[in-house]
């Protein structure tokens, strides 16, 4: 027996009961489109998940002022600044920590030629952009002295260039702060959303004196907000905490008895967590799908054995004339083939179209992957295998006898 | 080829029970014949008989129970279901009472279809289906489906299918049951012509005797048993 003979057949076959075979095959395109579907959506958020981990830098600590602890009555997280610009300068010290940079932090209304623009304002050092792995675009960032002198200099980020610039090139040109006049020196390169999906690029950063003099008027002097520190190495990361702890612990004066007045935080690792809970997520989402491509074969298996039942008569003619039982079994087998292929074909051009298009109109990030293909062609020619079997073991098991009496 | 000095069919103590709901139910009770090469034989015999046993049994449809069968010299009973597929296909050709043709296909894919068991390739198989057809008349009809044929064209369409992969035995299982007589009369001179002319060994089972009447002996059966087994000279004697 030619194998192109039973293509042949299990064509014949399917195309004389169009219908059925649509509403058969359907099962498996809304099963492989879910697949590649879900997949392309869970791997485009895992995608931008790692993209805005790593726009964030690495191995990063966030130590934030007042306690973090909550219950009780205590000032609120933030609320009395506790940390000090010196507290920065001693924790960059340590011997686990490349650089730390003190952050004072606000939003203020930007003024360039008669065109408003409100942004927050980062007043912070030189370390800041070391720590955030932040490099420029044009221009450069401020240095030690221009923080110690308080210099009205200003570097901005990507959207406050278009909204405020435009077309210009905004390097050396002066814009006003809440009235204070700083001249631009440098672009910072965009950095896209960050975890929390803020866009990084909405930003302006000053000498951290300057920000406290001029723009954050209620700034406590000398007093910031949180810093951000940078531990040497991923593996040092639990060294660095605990180090940046002991030596703010000291620095504060606190007893043994009392509460941190600051807590640290590892960046590291709740950006961790939210790719673990997107890695989660798309595998759930992957399974959802996965489960409905299993229908779509048990929707095949019913339709065969349906198939097999009404063409008894069918089967003992063929027997009759010559086929052996695995003719009868290749035949079913390749037809239940057949159909959940080329299901997978459709669903797979429906699912890359659906992909696409919930990326366009949606604008989720969407990735399509070979292996999410790779993975439904293959599971859908196992599904077609495995599904089709049995029906097709029933058919080849018949009797001929028996089946040519069959009505 | 039948080995020299051998029966084409070799039948010898030949049982076949069914196990039924009632107990065991004995279709042949012993049957011993012969039947050599370019012989045209009639099997006869009421409903329940055991001529349609013994036809599915000569057919390799079916393994006796006890007793042997040897088909060319070969112990069918020994023969794995595969090696009886092979032979079906080969040395044997089948004509139904209801022409089971298959609804679906045209009249040349039908022929074809044993051809296709056979390992050719689709341009050979056609080539020879429409060749058959031709023989039997029906050159002109081949894309026709059988339900845009008549009753005796339907079966012409079968006879072809039969002799597509050049049997030396063709079986007929009432092959003009649903046919009026005229075309029973067309349908039986073709094989008597086939016998005559190429020397194809037809077993007929019927149970109408002007049909018997075409073949040159008479089988007749009864209770599982062989009643009768005369040659038409002796009929006629």
């Amino acid at each position: 027996m030619i194998f192109s003979s039973l293509f042949e057949t299990a064509w014949h076959a399917l195309a004389t009961h169009r219908m059925r075979s649509f509403l058969t095959m359907l099962g498996m395109v809304i099963g492989v489109a879910a697949v590649i579907l879900m997949m392309a959506i869970g791997e485009g958020a895992q995608v931008m998940v790692r993209e805005s981990i790593k726009s964030m830098g690495s191995n990063l600590f966030i130590i934030m002022s007042g306690a973090s602890t909550s219950g009780g009555a205590r000032v609120p997280s933030g609320s009395a600044p506790t940390l000090t610009f010196d507290d920065a300068n001693a924790i960059s010290e340590l011997k686990d920590v490349l650089a730390a940079a003190p952050v004072s932090s606000g939003s203020a209304q930007l003024i360039y030629n008669g065109i408003n623009w409100s942004t927050s304002v980062f007043g912070t050092t030189p370390d800041y952009v070391v720590v955030r792995d932040w490099p420029m675009e044009s221009g450069g960032f401020f240095n030690e002295a221009d923080v110690r002198s308080g210099a009205r200099v200003v570097v901005i980020g990507q959207v406050v260039v278009r909204e405020l610039f435009g077309g210009e090139d905004p390097i050396g040109k002066i814009i006003r702060i809440k009235q204070a006049p700083f001249e631009v020196i440098g672009v910072l390169a965009p950095k896209g959303q960050s975890l929390d999906g803020r866009d990084q690029d909405d930003i302006v950063m000053v000498p951290i004196s300057s920000a406290q003099q001029k723009i954050h008027s209620n700034a406590i002097r000398n007093r910031v907000r949180f810093i951000m520190a940078q531990a040497v190495s991923e593996k040092s990361m639990g060294i660095a905490e605990s180090a940046i702890t002991e030596l703010l612990r000291s620095r504060h004066r606190i007893g043994m008895a009392q509460d941190d007045d600051f807590s640290v935080r590892n960046l590291t690792a709740i950006a961790e967590t939210a790719a673990a809970t997107t890695r989660v997520m798309s595998i759930l989402l992957g399974t959802i799908a996965a489960i409905s491509l299993v229908v779509g074969g048990i929707g095949i298996m019913n339709i065969m054995l349906v198939s097999v039942t009404e063409r008894t008569r069918e089967i003992g003619i063929r027997m009759a004339i010559g086929a052996r039982r695995r003719d009868v079994l290749w035949q079913f087998l390749i037809e239940a083939l057949t159909l959940s292929l080329i299901g997978c074909g459709i669903g797979l051009l429906l699912g890359v179209g659906g992909a696409l298009l919930v990326g366009n109109l949606a604008g989720l990030p969407v990735s399509i992957t070979p292996t999410s293909v790779l993975l439904a062609v293959g599971v859908s020619f196992l599904i077609g295998v495995f599904f089709g079997f049995y029906p097709a073991r029933r058919a080849a098991g018949l009797d001929p006898i028996e089946a040519l009496r069959s009505q | 080829m039948a080995t020299p000095g051998r029966p084409l069919i070799e039948v010898l103590n030949l049982e076949k029970d069914y196990v039924t709901g009632a107990g065991v139910f004995q279709a042949l009770r012993g049957v011993s014949l012969n039947i050599t090469e370019g012989e045209f034989v009639a099997i006869m015999g009421a409903s329940g008989s055991g001529k349609s046993t013994f036809m599915n049994l000569l057919g390799c449809l079916d393994r006796p129970s006890r007793g042997s069968y040897h088909l060319s010299g070969q112990d069918v009973s020994r023969l794995s279901s595969d090696q009886l597929a092979a032979l079906r296909n080969r040395e044997i050709g089948f004509v139904f009472q209801g022409f089971n043709l298959l609804p679906k296909l045209t009249a040349l894919d039908n022929v074809a279809l044993p051809l296709m068991y056979a390992g050719m390739t689709r341009d050979e198989r056609r080539r020879q289906a429409q060749a058959m057809l031709e023989r039997v008349g029906l050159g002109e009809r081949s894309h026709h489906t059988p339900l845009q044929l008549s009753g005796g064209q339907q079966q012409r369409v079968a006879i072809a299918r039969a002799l597509a992969t050049r049997p030396r035995i063709i079986f007929a299982d009432e092959p003009t049951g649903n046919l009026d007589t005229e075309t029973s009369r067309q349908v039986m001179d073709f094989f008597s012509q086939l016998n005559r002319e190429e020397g194809i060994t037809l077993v007929l089972v019927t149970h109408e005797a002007d049909i018997a009447g075409y073949a040159q002996r008479r089988i007749r059966f009864q209770d599982g048993r062989v009643v009768e087994d005369v040659t038409r000279a002796e009929v006629a004697a």
